[in-house]
């Protein structure tokens, strides 16, 4: 018989895993470059990989503190928006999709090759960096929590901090979103020459946003990393869809929708997983292995999408009246 | 007593622009902008060649020409849209070549499109409010703190307002661009090109496309630009239009300009009419017997 309890509760825990936050984060940059600028950025996850490897090289190798770290990941990031958009932004919105996607890969290959295994460890990652992070955690050692939320000091710590970034960086996009400089960019979504022709400098205003959404992509690169180890495996193009994925289930340019999506998302995929891999132990399902049953749950998520954007294409939080003018 | 004034539809032409004859490149008294030796190739065709031109300040000026004349180009290379291969020119005395598009509309020379660019998933409002210059809030760390900018963001809605009411569009403010007619569209790109209190406005064919009911109210709005002291210089094909409402037309014609004058002179130009109709449109080639017999004699040959 299937244990529906151990399902539920393990896909309740996804809920508020820090890896929902990471994604939720990511997507939430994505919303400020897709959603609200038009930018079709498909290098999320490059910009969470320079996240990632900002953060564990600089403490691995070079003994930086905890916020040094970070600072060396979002000026890596800073740096990385500035090399794609300077000679993309000029151009039409499809070249910045080719550049990213190709940049996303070459930084992820860079990080791959055995040439500097000493410094990114290669293909086998880095570990070993969480030390300097941990050792802020206020809270006494032991269990907390209830029912499946159950953790210990460390998971708690690494939650809060990341449902914290998240809730900030959601406060100030809505805070930005609705002041002029928001009506900027969402007027560079609909027509750039129309903004160019009312005295606003569009490809600052793009390359701000692409600088923003990059370094919100890169901070969820760091809580991505800390509850488990920099592989860089993990920085494949398919992150950078699924994060697509994630924004368009919640609403492109709303601010709850890549928060509630990552969650959605992240609690499907849970269900699903845990769901087949029991059905197939309790022969329900006799002509599947257990090995493609783990691959099964992509598909069944990617149903699961499909139906959302077909019957709720303006995602959960979007805006109904909006898709009466989508062109 | 009342048979003096002038009828609201009759507009009150300016007149005495020009210093000496009303030829191409002619002085005027007071131009607001300067262009010289202006020339824009794409591969072998010489879209706009303009030896110089002039254009008067506090009037009217029409840019007619056929279709392919150069008109839009000309438009795109004098706001920034388009770099040219050779030429300078100046605005208010300051030279303008070479400007990016956003820096030429800071100084107070705002365009329309000929394609309407209304921003459809914007409010009426928020289309208007982007139009405002020097907004302390469009820089992105005073964003952040409504103090800075909330004050001149409510100073700028007042005026918004009241152009919006003046372009009958007040009621549709919080609707989005996207729901206006094509008509109501052409109305919103030129009341947020007035929201920077610009003083050259320069519309690119505003009367595509708007039926004729709305054309008259269009046509009130382009002089009442006139009325409170701008210059406008608009595109345009109907010459009804350009006749009532032009003080000064400028004709071009395979990126020349080939005329320049008074609306009603300028229209009686040999070059201009050579320019519309060809240049042996007087001349009727069906009444030509010896080419009729020759053309008849190659149709049976080609009959057999």
């Amino acid at each position: 018989m299937i244990d529906w309890g151990a399902i539920f509760s393990n896909a309740a825990v996804e809920l508020i895993s820090p890896t929902t936050a990471a994604y939720a984060l990511a997507a939430l940059g994505l919303a400020i470059h897709f959603g609200y600028t038009g930018l079709l950025n498909f290098g999320q996850a490059g910009f969470m990989a320079l996240g990632a490897y900002g953060f564990a090289i600089s403490t691995l190798s070079f003994g930086f503190p905890v916020w040094g770290a970070v600072l060396v990941g979002v000026g890596a990031s800073v740096v990385f928006a500035l090399v794609l958009g300077i000679p993309t932004l000029r151009l039409r919105a499809d070249y910045l999709a080719i550049v990213t996607i190709a940049a996303a890969e070459i930084v992820r290959l860079l990080f791959t090759t055995n040439t500097f295994q000493s410094i990114t460890g290669s293909a086998n990652g880095l570990s070993g960096y969480k030390g300097g992070f941990a050792g802020l955690n206020p809270i006494p050692e032991g269990r907390y929590g209830f029912g499946p939320f159950e953790y210990n000091e460390y998971d708690w710590w690494l939650r809060i901090v990341a449902w914290s970034i998240v809730a900030l960086a959601c406060l100030f996009t809505w805070q930005i979103m609705r002041s002029p400089w928001g009506r900027v960019i969402k007027g560079i979504r609909e027509d750039e020459d129309a903004v160019r022709a009312l005295g606003k400098n569009v490809y600052s205003y793009k390359m701000q946003s692409l600088i923003l959404g990059g370094v919100f992509g890169t901070i969820a690169g760091m809580i991505f990393v800390l509850p488990r180890a920099v592989v860089p495996s993990n920085y494949q193009t398919s992150l950078t869809f699924f994060i697509y994925a994630i924004l368009l289930l919640g609403g492109a340019s709303t601010i709850l929708g890549p928060v509630i999506g990552s969650m959605v998302f992240w609690v499907l995929l849970s269900f699903f997983s845990g769901f087949i891999a029991r059905a197939v132990e309790a022969g329900w399902i006799p002509f599947i292995t257990s090995i493609q049953a783990g691959q099964l749950r992509f598909i069944l998520v990617g149903v699961a999408i499909m139906l959302i954007v077909i019957f709720r294409p303006q995602g959960i939080f979007g805006n109904k009246k909006e898709l009466a003018f989508v062109k | 007593m009342s048979n003096n004034t002038v009828p609201s539809n009759k507009p009150v032409k300016s007149t005495d622009l020009h210093i000496g004859e009303a030829e191409p490149g002619c002085k005027k008294r007071d131009p607001i902008l300067v262009a010289d030796g202006v020339s824009r190739t794409f591969g072998g065709l010489k879209a706009v060649d303009v030896d110089h031109v002039e254009i008067p300040r506090g009037a009217i000026t029409a840019l007619i020409g056929p279709n392919g004349a150069g008109k839009t180009t000309l438009f795109n290379l004098l706001t920034g849209f388009d770099k040219p291969d050779t030429g300078s020119w100046t605005f208010e005395g300051r030279p303008l070549s070479g400007m990016p598009a956003f820096k030429v509309a800071r100084m107070g020379q705002v365009r329309t499109f000929q394609l309407t660019k209304a921003l459809g998933l914007l409010t009426v409002m928020d289309n208007m409010l982007l139009g405002a210059k020097g907004q302390a809030g469009e820089n992105l760390f005073r964003a952040i703190f409504p103090f800075f900018w909330a004050k001149q963001e409510e100073a700028n809605r007042v005026q918004a307002l009241d152009i919006l009411e003046r372009f009958k569009l007040d009621t549709k403010k919080d609707d989005y661009a996207a729901s206006l007619s094509g008509g109501q569209r052409k109305l919103l790109e030129m009341a947020r090109a007035l929201m920077s209190e610009p003083s050259l406005v320069m519309l690119d064919e505003p009367m595509a496309g708007v039926n004729p009911a709305l054309t008259q109210s269009l046509l009130d709005h382009i002089l009442n630009l006139k009325a409170e002291g701008m210059t406008v210089l608009f595109v345009e094909h109907d010459m009804h239009m350009v006749r009532h409402i032009a003080d000064w037309v400028i004709v071009m014609a395979e990126g020349r300009v080939v005329a320049e004058g008074d609306p009603h002179e300028v229209m009686r130009n040999p070059a201009v009419i050579d320019a519309y109709l060809g240049q042996h449109h007087d001349e009727d080639l069906g009444e030509d017997p010896a080419a009729e017999t020759e053309r008849v004699e190659a149709i049976k040959e080609l009959l057999d």
